[in-house]
């Protein structure tokens, strides 16, 4: 059911066009704004300006404002809004500016949104996607750093998708505005103009050095609900997810570990053919998420890999992730699970 | 006055000690009840702006009450929406019919057929005079007490009883607590439960009529307590910002479940007033007058169809009954305040509005509560048929765990193959299905 890096359009099969994550989501927008006129983006900034991160640039200008247009500042009234479109029969794609804010907006994605289909026996649905820029490393402080999204996968009728490459992100982002059922689509937005390996006193590297900026310029789409081998190895199994795929390999790399680093990209519905694969092979389990630890999907994961993998599984199943705090500004990089904390892990788990 | 603080300030400090207003109706049970200081005015004596007109053109009318049915049964003023009689005889009908369903599902509940129902009894007009004012296929996002507005469009009774016994004939397959009703063909959304929420809902769904040219507008009922949600004031915000053909009906029945209007706000100002605050026009309305009703919501329908803008309407009214069959208000409220109502019963002043016109009789009054009431108990039977609450005719058990996801998850196909296995086990495997 997963799919490899190598099964997507290599340098070689694609004319040489590299972009960021900013620029493959403007683009999936751009797409489905063309393809369906029920498509409609809107947001806090989202319009004549394009995004306090820019990934609406230009939408406006070519799909007009009653297609992409500003919202007041209330999530509760952005998701709720965006429920009565989809109850009408649009594919709204309402963005929340940081995850950090989505709060005022649960009730109408939990009780309403999630539920509508199950509720009215398929009368109506909600068939949103809620793009939002999360998790840390941007010095954001606790009010633009947070990741929510087991907050979400514990919700029945939510899916969540998380890329973690360019060309991911244009591909998820199509498959969910097409998705029937409401996602949440969170977007690391330190990865957003360039790949991070977790050495934050390094120099950034920029997307167009990472082999996954080559991105197609039509439309493509990548299923909902499939991990993508981001390594093969033997020694053990990274199940990760955003940002962290890129430290975690990082990190792999730097050791000289022989990791099969899974990204899971969608958290529900779990990739758990690609999971159980894995780890039946390596015997090893390492999780990796940046959110807090205690009820984190990390916790989900780890229950699965013990429950379904058990007999196989040569050492404990272990997490790494943020700390039960919120984000500190001046400490963030002692909160963040960077390479020492993964590092260490990787050692206790192959020691075993 | 009891508010006062009577703890002494900390030393040094000479400023006045602060006093915490918690407001308390002005009666409670056993006290005697007077409702002098609500000033009804009198039927025909407020303005009729055109649909047009600018909010602060109209503010007087957020305050007092749009009335057209008078002391005399006659109707009066700019307000009449000179309804003919057969339109006003089946105005009547359908709250005949609501308060005789009503009546027979509360009994239901009290006879264990089902685990919860809530009757409308007093605000009858609210919702059938108010839908019968907008088109068919107006988009309607109701709360829980609107089930005037399913019988004004025709909805089946038996559908909405198969829904409040949640048996096998429930087109909701039994997910959702009695009466919280959807019918797409009737243009009725999902109801939640969670309150408030609708209104935003009703909103963008509005927005997404004029997005799309279309000339259907949304109409949403909220009760007077939950005006307090963020939802409500998001509603208001999103209809005014983007100028929505949306109608945002405020029931103000005095009562959410023990809390008396005042833990609205309703001390202080009106709820149609909160229209003002946002430029949205706000129209406050004798909920227990049929016409007033219907003129009032035609009036916005108008304003909404022609692109001049939503309309938040106040119904004064009273709950004249508990908040659900889960609620005992003689432990909060005198019961004598349903008998002073000021502004009277809806269906006895419509009623009498007929006789008054020569277009009806008490003795087909009668006849037609004693047909509503054998039309429900019948349709009654027959929804018993397909079961009652708690008895085994439910739908088959494994739709649980569908409609969660428009397609069956690995990890719900698991869950609903160990619900099999768990009726197997308790069932045998003849019937482990149902």
């Amino acid at each position: 059911m997963n799919a490899d890096s190598q099964t997507v359009p290599t340098a070689e099969a694609q004319t040489e066009r590299r972009i960021n994550m900013i620029e493959a989501i403007n683009e999936a927008l751009d797409i489905m704004l063309g393809r369906d006129d029920d498509v409609i983006v809107m947001g806090e900034d989202v319009g004549y300006f394009g995004g306090v991160f820019r990934c609406t640039a230009g939408l406006q200008e070519k799909h007009g404002k009653t297609r992409v247009f500003d919202t007041p500042i209330s999530e509760c009234g952005i998701i709720g809004v965006a429920v009565g479109m989809g109850a009408y029969g649009l594919r709204p794609v309402p963005e929340i500016q940081f995850a950090d804010y989505i709060y005022p907006g649960l009730d109408q994605l939990i009780s309403e949104a999630a539920r509508l289909r199950y509720r009215s026996a398929t009368e109506f649905i909600a068939p949103m996607t809620v793009r939002s820029p999360f998790g840390g490393g941007i010095f954001g402080g606790q009010t633009h750093s947070q990741s929510p999204e087991s907050i979400f996968t514990h919700v029945s009728g939510l899916k969540t998708v998380i890329p973690a490459t360019p060309y991911d992100a244009k591909g998820l982002l199509i498959a969910a505005i097409e998705d029937n059922d409401p996602v949440i689509f969170f977007e690391p937005k330190r990865i957003y103009n360039g790949p991070f390996s977790g050495f934050y006193d390094k120099p950034v590297e920029p997307w167009k050095k990472h082999p996954d900026s080559v991105v197609p310029e039509g439309y493509y789409r990548i299923p909902l609900g499939e991990a993508r081998h981001v390594t093969r190895g033997e020694a053990l199994t990274v199940l990760t997810y955003g940002t962290m795929v890129h430290v975690a390999q990082a990190v792999c790399e730097a050791k000289g570990v022989d990791a099969e680093i899974l990204d899971l990209r969608t958290l529900v519905p779990l990739d758990i053919e690609a999971i159980e694969a894995s780890v039946r092979k390596t015997g090893r389990c390492l999780i990796v998420h940046e959110a807090t630890r205690t009820s984190g999907f990390g916790a989900e994961l780890s229950a699965l890999v013990t429950e379904r993998c058990f007999y196989h599984l040569e050492a404990p199943v272990e997490r790494v992730t943020g700390f039960d705090t919120p984000y500190p500004h001046s400490l963030e990089w002692a909160y963040f699970p960077g390479p020492v904390r993964i590092g260490e892990a990787i050692d206790g788990i192959l020691a075993e | 006055m009891a508010d006062q603080a009577d703890h002494t300030p900390p030393a040094g400090d000479n400023r006045p000690a602060l006093a915490l207003h918690v407001p308390e109706p002005k009666c409670r049970p056993g006290d005697t009840v007077d409702f002098s200081d609500i000033d009804v005015g009198e039927a025909g004596a407020q303005p009729r702006p055109d649909e047009s007109a600018k909010p602060e053109d109209m503010k007087d009318l957020a305050y007092s009450l749009v009335r057209v049915l008078g002391e005399d049964d006659r109707a009066h003023g700019p307000w009449d929406p000179k309804l003919d009689p057969e339109t006003l005889r089946t105005m009547l009908g359908h709250m005949a019919l609501v308060r005789a369903f009503d009546e027979r599902m509360f009994r239901g509940q009290r006879q264990g057929k089902t685990s919860f129902y809530m009757k409308c009894t007093g605000e009858e007009a609210t919702s059938v005079a108010a839908s019968m004012a907008l088109a068919s296929d107006d988009m309607v996002f109701p709360s829980y007490r609107q089930q005037g507005v399913l019988i004004a469009r025709g909805y089946p009774l038996l559908e909405m009883i198969n829904q409040i016994y949640s048996n096998k004939g429930d087109k909701l397959k039994g997910r959702q607590l009695p009466i919280m009703y959807s019918s797409r063909e009737h243009s009725f959304f999902s109801i939640s439960g969670n309150l408030a929420t609708q209104t935003p809902q009703a909103v963008g769904w509005a927005m997404a009529s004029a997005i799309k040219g279309d000339s259907r507008i949304a109409a949403t009922w909220v009760g007077e307590g939950s005006t307090a949600e963020g939802d409500f004031h998001s509603a208001c915000t999103f209809a005014t910002v983007y100028n929505a053909p949306v109608i945002l009906n405020v029931i103000n029945n005095q009562w959410a479940i023990s809390s008396f209007s005042g833990f609205a706000g309703a001390e202080r100002t009106t709820f149609a007033a909160r229209a003002l605050g946002y430029g949205l026009a706000g129209l406050r309305v004798d909920g227990n007058d049929a016409l007033a009703c219907y003129a009032a919501q035609q009036w916005a329908a108008n304003r909404a169809r022609a692109n001049q803008g939503p309309t938040l309407i106040e119904f004064f009214t009273y709950r004249a009954e508990g908040h659900s069959t889960s609620d005992d208000p003689s432990g909060y409220r005198s019961a004598q305040e349903r008998e002073e109502w000021p502004l009277g019963d809806p269906v006895m002043r419509l009623k009498n509005h007929l006789i008054a016109l020569g277009e009806w009789d008490e003795d087909r009054q009668a006849a037609m509560d004693k047909e509503c009431a054998e039309r429900v108990k019948a349709t009654t039977k027959e929804a018993e048929k397909n079961g009652i609450l708690g008895h085994g005719l439910h739908h088959p058990f494994h739709t649980m765990f569908e409609d969660v996801f428009e397609e069956l998850p690995w990890h719900l196909k698991e869950q609903a193959e160990q619900a099999t296995a768990e009726r197997i086990a308790k069932f045998g495997t003849e019937r482990p299905y149902e």
